[in-house]
């Protein structure tokens, strides 16, 4: 179904199934624990092996020597693999760094061995007795020196108007510098595979975002055929965008299966996992903003430096800025140093996630500049239309109206503009908000849907749930679709042999793999009223039953013993080009500061969001809930440490890394604005997983500075910066 | 405190397990440096209860009780998010008291009484708590659900049996508060953020309990 003009009505518009909050129809299993997960599939092959990696210990250089004797030696060991046995490899055409690393080492951790044992625990033991020589080259792994230093754009800059000669002319200028960490995605399941060997063919079962982008990218490492590979990942522990590629523990597992002659498990363990695999790279911004005295942005100039391997990407922290407040005069550009750290690459909303972190911290302090409120501010400098280009307009930016709910709810009027007046006991009370922002991303995706003889309908996608609700959401869409009950439907994810999808990933999951059920949908009612005698075109779905005129028959019956299948894909032409196409949010937080300590505590948080339709309300309201944790940590504690000297993320684990727990989490509400977008798919919907994130750390950030006046640009805000700077109190 | 007679016990197990664990690699890495001779890993028969079924396992004796669960007895229910108690997903009650799993050798657990997730409910049969999970979307990607769902359960036992937290006003008095829901279940990270409705979840079993 080719998808380039806004939709029209349609049956999904009944919403009898969609938009209504259901519980997920995947609860049941895990809940009770019986939703397997990749590591955990006894059941599929027998015989399985236990791999062990073991990462590098050097950030950059050469393996001089490997000795294996001991650990080959070892009990129970059936094989090692390094690079010198791996055979001849290719690189996957989302991966920077290989995956097995020697004679080579990109990165620290890289994996350069897998020991293949009968238990575990003997594969961990042998792993430790393997002996390497390396010599170590030079790195640089310091952003703060490679900018000192000078580092060259990475695109063209975008420029609209004439920003040099805006700023230095405006009435009101801010200049200030920003900093966003190195953050881990830090998701509960480690990746991990299973990987047997029949022949020349190959499955895996793992844990994957994106089924087909790693099937392909396997079968290019491994330099065979992509039909000879099967992936299947129906139950994923989180991802965040950690598991969007093919990684270690798929590569090494399959090569140590075709070394050992059997099937391999393996797990990456947790301490290798801030290292060996993705993360989000740290920033430094610099945001230029200049206004009129009434408080209309003449220039927005934003600039972001990151880091990274060769070959891999900017951080693109300035995207959100061309976008999302009016100014004549604008300049947008990343600079991309290269740095021998491990990858940088997506975590959940990246770009934005940092980019808002610092762009919205510079809006509340230009808003103090210039005496106004920054809920005011932000609305006197809304725009309807792409500010680089007035002929496009968005297809829905309620972004004012998310503002204006946000602030009435959550009281912003109570506010003391000057920080630092209000006192709860020991506490410092404060009140900061933010824009959330994030684009909707439209992406092919394709699905099967089946009735059988009982009237079940099935559907069938490679589609990822990674804890978003793709199969509750999916279920829903075939329900409305068919005019069946949620119990008359299910649905198989996961697999490399099903239709491919959108995958999960970008916050583009719900809104186009729904949209692709919607399409086989369409092609199965055509199907069925066909069969029944009917047009298509008059046919109405509902109760088990298709009807038109005076004729009514059972699904089940129609579908026989041979069944009924509709396939399709959604696929779209220009119309994202045509309007843009973004979600918006309202992000409102209350903290406490103790006086003594500085130790921060959020106490409230509201997110309003607008993003088309909200297929499944309950598991949306999940989705940002969550996000709006992970922005808490990104304010207030999640730092990957840098140890400059020797290139490696100090704090590899999770008590290293600091994550919100549930003591540091109130609370939170979260409001939907009634919202369809025609221009994003047959369902109306956008995503949310990512807007709930986008903004979030910068409404902390502020909400300190209200409550103590202490400014700090320097994410994540711990006590240590705040102390020495924190007001005398009574 | 609940199940204290039996902690005599368990201590008298870790000693000796403990001594039987730090033989076992050493011994073996010296040899491997000598001799480059395998050496077959420590094994140890150890009998106890997991969800009312008796098993009796041969262990090597480096195997954690989740590793037990998990590749032995096929529970795969109880997690692994990390294998060093930073996390919780692993977490199970042993004599009704909540523990993470892999840190903690199953030698250890001679004779135990071990409750997983499996044996709370099932699909068709949910315990309550794991039914108000479900009700109030106390979860998403699923991964640290079943030690949530553990470490909840027993958590409202260790309330009731009066065993004060951090953040409890009156050692001596302590009361059910969604304070000490989250003080108490700090041990269990959620990566996805369903804290707020886990919260919910609990209250309300808690007040179904009351």
């Amino acid at each position: 179904m080719r998808f380039d003009s806004p939709a029209g009505q349609n049956p999904i518009d009944q919403m009898k199934v969609v938009g209504r909050p259901h519980d997920r129809i995947d609860g049941p299993g895990k809940t009770t624990g019986t939703a397997p997960y990749a590591y955990e599939r006894h059941d599929v092959v027998a015989n399985q092996a236990y791999g062990h990696i073991l990462g590098a210990g050097i950030a950059k250089g050469r393996i001089r020597s490997m000795d294996l004797r001991a650990a080959r030696a070892a009990s129970g060991v059936i094989a090692i693999l390094t690079h010198e046995n791996a055979g001849r490899l290719d690189k996957g055409r989302m991966n920077v760094a290989r995956l097995l690393g020697g004679p080579e080492v990109e990165h620290y951790h890289q994996a350069i061995a897998l020991v293949v044992a009968e238990s575990f625990e003997q594969a961990r033991a042998a792993s430790q007795l393997i002996r390497v020589e390396y010599d170590r080259a030079a790195g640089q792994f310091d952003l703060h020196a490679a900018r000192r230093a000078g580092v060259p754009p990475a695109q063209e800059d975008k420029r609209v108007g004439d920003f040099d000669r805006g700023f230095a002319e405006a009435a009101v200028r801010l200049d200030e510098t920003y900093a966003t960490p190195d953050e881990s995605h830090a998701m509960m399941e480690p990746h991990a595979t299973i990987a047997a060997w029949q022949g020349d063919r190959l499955t895996v079962w793992l844990s994957n975002q994106m089924i087909a982008w790693t099937a392909g990218d396997l079968a290019k490492t491994l330099r065979i055929p992509k039909e000879n590979v099967r992936l299947i990942s129906p139950f994923i522990g989180g991802g965040f965008g950690a598991k969007l590629f093919l990684r270690a523990d798929t590569l090494l597992a399959v090569l140590g299966a075709r070394l050992a002659g059997r099937p391999v498990k393996v797990a990456l363990q947790r301490p290798l996992i801030a290292n060996n695999t993705t993360h989000r790279a740290a920033t430094i911004q610099r945001i230029r903003l200049g206004a009129t005295r009434d408080g209309r942005l003449t220039a927005i100039g934003h600039e972001s430096w990151s880091g990274n391997l060769e070959g891999g990407d900017p951080e693109d922290a300035v995207q959100q800025t061309t976008l999302l407040y009016a100014a004549a005069h604008r300049l947008t550009g990343t600079r991309l140093a290269r740095l021998d750290l491990p990858e940088g690459n997506a975590m959940r909303a990246p770009g934005e996630t940092p980019g808002l972190m610092a762009l919205e911290i510079a809006m509340d302090e230009m808003a103090e500049k210039l005496g106004l409120d920054p809920v005011q501010f932000r609305i006197l400098n809304d725009t309807q239309t792409d500010p680089g280009n007035a002929q496009r307009r968005f297809s829905q930016r309620q972004l004012v109206e998310c503002l204006r709910v946000g602030a009435e709810r959550f009281g912003w009027n109570r506010r003391q503009a000057r920080p630092g007046q209000q006192r709860d006991g020991r506490w410092m009370v404060g009140m900061g908000m933010s824009v959330g922002f994030r684009n909707n991303l439209l992406m092919k995706s394709a699905a099967r849907v089946r009735l059988d003889g009982r009237g079940v309908v099935t559907i069938e996608s490679d589609m990822t749930d990674i804890g978003t609700g793709s199969y509750t959401i999916m279920a829903q869409t075939a329900a409305e679709m068919m005019g069946v009950g949620m119990d008359r439907v299910t649905v198989r994810l996961g697999d490399s042999s099903l239709p491919v999808s959108a995958g999960s990933g970008g916050q583009w999951g719900a809104n186009n793999a729904t949209a692709g059920v919607y399409a086989a949908c369409v092609k199965l009612r055509e199907a069925v009223a066909r069969r029944a005698g009917l047009d298509p075109a008059e046919a109405v779905f509902a109760d088990g039953m298709v009807r038109a005129g005076n004729t009514s028959r059972p699904l089940a019956e129609l579908a026989g013993a041979e069944g009924l299948v509709g396939e399709d894909a959604i696929e779209y032409g220009d119309i994202a080009e045509r309007v843009q196409q973004s979600t918006f949010a309202g992000h409102f937080v209350e903290v406490g500061v103790d006086m003594a300590t500085a130790e921060t505590r959020v106490r409230r948080m509201l997110a309003v969001c607008a993003a088309g339709r909200i297929l499944n309300p309950k598991s949306a309201r999940s989705q940002v809930i969550g996000a709006m944790t992970m922005g808490v940590g990104g304010a207030l504690m999640e730092e990957l440490a840098v140890d400059t000297r020797h290139g490696f993320f100090v704090n590899h684990d999770l008590a290293g890394y600091e994550v919100p727990v549930h003591a540091d989490i109130p609370h939170q509400d979260v409001v939907f604005l009634d919202e369809v977008d025609p221009t994003s798919s047959p369902m109306k919907a956008k995503g949310v997983g990512e807007l709930g994130l986008c903004g979030v750390g910068a409404a902390v950030a502020n909400a300190i500075y209200n409550a103590t006046g202490v400014r700090v640009r320097d994410y994540p805000i711990t006590l240590d910066k705040l102390l020495a700077r924190m007001p005398e109190v009574a | 405190m609940p199940g204290s007679p039996d902690i005599g016990t368990s201590r008298r197990d870790v000693f000796l397990a403990g001594a039987a664990c730090a033989a076992a690699p050493g011994a073996a890495g010296a040899h491997a440096q000598n001799a480059a001779a395998a050496e077959a890993p420590s094994m140890t028969g150890v009998a106890f209860t997991v969800n009312g079924t008796p098993r009796n396992l041969v262990l090597d004796t480096r195997t954690t009780l989740l590793d037990a669960l998990r590749e032995h007895l096929h529970l795969t229910g109880s997690k692994k998010g990390c294998d060093h108690g930073q996390c919780g997903a692993c977490t199970v009650m042993v004599g009704g008291r909540r523990i993470n799993a892999c840190l903690s050798l199953a030698v250890m657990h001679e004779g135990d009484t071990i409750t997983t997730i499996e044996g709370l409910g099932t699909p068709g049969d949910l315990h309550p708590m794991q039914s108000a999970f479900i009700s109030h979307d106390g979860y998403q990607c699923g991964y640290c659900t079943p030690g949530q769902i553990c470490s909840s359960v027993a958590m409202l036992e260790e309330i009731k049996a009066g065993i004060p937290s951090h953040v409890s006003g009156d050692l001596n008095r302590v009361a059910l508060s969604e304070a000490e829901i989250r003080e108490r279940m700090s041990g269990n990270i959620c990566r996805c953020g369903a804290y707020s409705n886990i919260v919910e979840a609990i209250v309300e079993v808690a007040g179904r309990q009351a």
